[in-house]
């Protein structure tokens, strides 16, 4: 876990929101019900940290906590928990670098290294003020990876080259428009739509439905009719292999095979499979066959069934 | 291969307004009120037929977990609470449908409100999701001016829905730590039971429910039910979001059917694998709480939760997470224990003690400076994790490393004889060059 801890002299003596934010707190509050107002904490430290130039100072904690009517204590809780919280002064501009496995393989750690070229260690502030970064966890922008969090907003797609460019930019005092760094519709793929390019989609035609399906009454009466397979797996592919429509006088135990568990036998006897020496009898075809049709690709060969199936067979015979 | 006519999410990459007009004109809000008037029994019946299982990452079926709320509204109301709090490395699938289709998740939380008998629902939106949280916000502020929504409605179900905003913690994804987030504490997981349909928000009878999950439901109960049961293989059925990163040519959000394989999902959409299907190394096929998978047993695989499980890995999320023959694997999974290391609540012992310690030991392991016996008291000390906290945490934070070692143990023993053996070569080799 992380361990945050927050500085109780840093802030000054004291905090007040500014008059604009009343409106929305105002806001915030009437989302819960009345004697649950403490609910708006996490919303209004948002805005006390607004208020107070991106960080949150013990005092705008407290004045959170005087407006919830919360011990003190209850808010430091939340704020040093919530990572989103910043306990010491940060920049004009706080980046927020993901640095996460899926941005980390796209390239983030070089990312990094131009943070720490240009503005130094994480949380240090720039000699203006205008920068300063820490390395956070998944910002959950993976498809549009590395990217980073500038204040409120997400720079995507970035190169060291684009990065570096927009952070001085930034420190020029200059406005960068968020959004993507490269050719690419959101988080469509680089190059152009691989779907949604139905012109029939955005035509109105989908609203020409006049009564909903299935209703409980209509047509042969509230059953849902079978499902329509309309596409990929109309038909298992490769060779069936013998199965028992109904249960065999004669069964075995399939469990004794290494690699099928109760709920595995309970799934082959669903589909016919009852003996070993149905199980012996496979070819190539017919254990593809079963592994699709159960959704176990692999397995028959990699846990040897086959073979395990014989050696009981065998088995079953000398006794 | 999914068909553009038969794909829920029709503006996922925002080529269209996301106002409401638009969204009318795609489809949203129509034969609401019909949906409504039928009635939880209904509601909940339809969505049961649909095969739709929760897109979450647990995949329990979403029909029947509305079931659990209690048949008649006593003293205390019902809440649905919509877990928007998508951090689950890999994943950005939820994003896409709060900025470019919101109207479909509004209408949806209504659909489903009224299939518990919530009247009021509360969408948590992560801290880092500002600009998200303020489309959001502009879409339900048009659907209460529009009447769709709010007290006397023209859809004949009272209900409010409010926007709340974390402040980035990964484990109010669980769906009691976002309770505990809602009513203004720290984010971390309650016991269970009670289940959250008995005592959740306030304590009142709550289900928590993924933002997919709720924005297919309108769409399902308008094309009907087998219609959305006809993809995918029996018991994954549906459509899904798909989020593909990593090395792959063009990474990106794809709505997909269940159980597509994994070459026809980055063919078709990905531009392919970086450097061609034999440069493929592993893959991660569920967001970074799952096993990851070897080239082999990955690349004919269908994309669904059964096939996956029995692979022991797991659907999760769906977040792709596709790496190269470049990839340090030890450090990249190194670096997923950090981020587990970091997000662990701190409530149970085993998980804030055994997730730093896990990181600890492979980030040595990266560099090879560790002992062959330790990656068997690696596996030991995961296994000790797992299934002993009281959230899946632990269990998220234990898996990457077990699928590491059952797939590339190979690899960690080879770094660590690398760094002790030719050491003194090496440094040999460099003064006789010198």
């Amino acid at each position: 876990m992380a361990l945050r801890r927050f500085d109780l002299e840093a802030g000054g003596e004291s905090f007040c929101f500014a008059s604009e934010t009343e409106s929305k707190i105002a806001f915030w509050l009437g989302k819960y019900p009345l004697d649950k107002k403490r609910s708006a904490v996490i919303p209004l430290l948002w805005l006390a940290q607004k208020d107070n130039a991106g960080w949150l100072s013990e005092p705008a904690m407290r004045a959170v906590a005087d407006r919830l009517e919360m011990p003190y204590i209850r808010v430091y809780e939340v704020a040093t928990f919530y990572t989103m919280f910043r306990l010491q002064p940060v920049g004009k501009h706080h980046i927020q670098l993901c640095g996460t496995t899926p941005c980390m393989l796209r390239g983030a750690n070089d990312l990094k290294a131009v943070c720490r070229e240009r503005i130094g260690e994480p949380f240090s502030l720039t000699d203006d003020g205008r920068l300063s970064w820490e390395e956070v966890e998944c910002l959950g922008a993976c498809v549009n990876a590395p990217m980073v969090q500038i204040n409120d907003y997400y720079y995507e797609d970035l190169s060291p080259e684009c990065f570096g460019e927009l952070l001085d930019q930034l420190r020029n005092g200059a406005d960068a428009p968020p959004g993507t760094f490269v050719e690419r519709q959101r988080s469509a793929p680089i190059g152009g739509l691989t779907s949604l390019v139905d012109p029939a989609l955005f035509d109105g035609s989908r609203t020409a439905l006049s009564e909903l399906p299935n209703l409980p009454g209509t047509g042969e009466g509230a059953a849902v009719a079978e499902p329509v397979r309309t596409t990929l797996i109309q038909s298992i592919p490769n060779e069936a292999p013998d199965l028992f429509q109904s249960a065999p006088a004669e069964q075995n135990d399939l469990r004794k095979i290494k690699g099928i568990g109760p709920k595995a036998m309970e799934r082959l006897q669903a589909l016919g499979v009852y003996q070993f020496g149905q199980i012996a009898g496979w070819s190539v075809a017919n254990a593809a066959w079963v592994e699709s049709a159960l959704s176990w690709p692999g397995r028959v060969e990699r846990e040897d069934w086959i073979a395990q199936a014989k050696a009981l067979v065998a088995a079953d015979k000398e006794t | 291969m999914l068909q553009d006519k038969d794909r829920i999410f029709t503006n996922l990459y925002g080529t269209q307004s996301p106002e409401l007009e638009a969204a009318k004109q795609r489809g949203a809000w129509h034969l609401t009120r019909d949906m409504l008037a039928q009635g939880p029994d209904w509601l909940c019946d339809q969505i049961k037929q649909s095969g739709l299982r929760g897109r979450g990452g647990a995949g329990f079926p979403t029909g029947l977990k509305w079931t659990f709320m209690p048949k008649q509204v006593g003293e205390r109301p019902h809440y649905l609470v919509v877990n928007a709090d998508e951090s689950e490395p890999g994943t950005c699938k939820d994003r896409e449908i709060m900025r470019h289709d919101p109207h479909l998740l509004i209408e949806g939380c209504m659909v489903a409100s009224r299939a518990m008998r919530a009247h009021a629902c509360y969408v948590y939106i992560p801290g880092e999701y500002i600009a998200e949280r303020e489309a959001l916000e502009k879409a339900v502020r048009e659907a209460y001016e529009a009447k769709l929504i709010g007290k006397n409605n023209v859809n004949g179900w009272d209900f409010d829905l409010y926007v709340h905003h974390g402040a980035g913690a990964y484990i109010c994804g669980e769906e009691t730590a976002l309770l505990e987030s809602l009513e203004g504490k720290k984010g971390q997981p309650r016991l269970k039971p009670p289940f959250p349909a008995n005592a959740g928000l306030y304590g009142c009878p709550t289900t928590v429910n993924n933002v997919e999950s709720i924005a297919v439901v309108p769409t399902i109960l308008r094309r009907g039910a087998e219609w959305f049961a006809g993809f995918g293989r029996p018991n994954n059925s549906g459509t899904k979001l798909f989020c593909i990163s990593g090395h792959v040519n063009a990474p990106c959000n794809v709505e997909e059917e269940m159980s597509i394989t994994f070459r026809d999902l980055i063919d078709t959409h990905c531009g392919g694998i970086r450097g061609g299907w034999d440069n493929l190394k592993a893959v991660i096929p569920g967001g970074s709480s799952v096993p990851l998978l070897p080239a082999e047993q990955i690349m004919d695989a269908n994309m669904d939760f059964d096939t996956l499980r029995d692979l022991k890995s797991g659907l999760g999320t769906a977040a792709v997470i596709v790496m190269d023959k470049s990839t340090d694997l030890i450090q990249a999974i190194a670096r997923i224990s950090y981020f587990y290391k970091h997000e662990s609540c701190g409530q149970c012992t085993p998980c804030r003690e055994g997730t730093g310690w896990m990181w600890r030991v492979l980030q040595r392991m990266a560099k090879g400076e560790a002992e062959h016996a330790e990656i068997d008291m690696l596996l030991e000390v995961s296994y000790q994790v797992e299934g002993h906290t009281i959230c899946a945490l632990g269990d998220a934070a234990a898996w990457p490393v077990q699928g590491l070692i059952r797939h590339f143990r190979h690899e960690i023993e080879d770094r660590i004889t690398l760094y002790r053996t030719p050491r003194a070569l090496v440094q040999g080799t460099r003064v006789a060059a010198e």
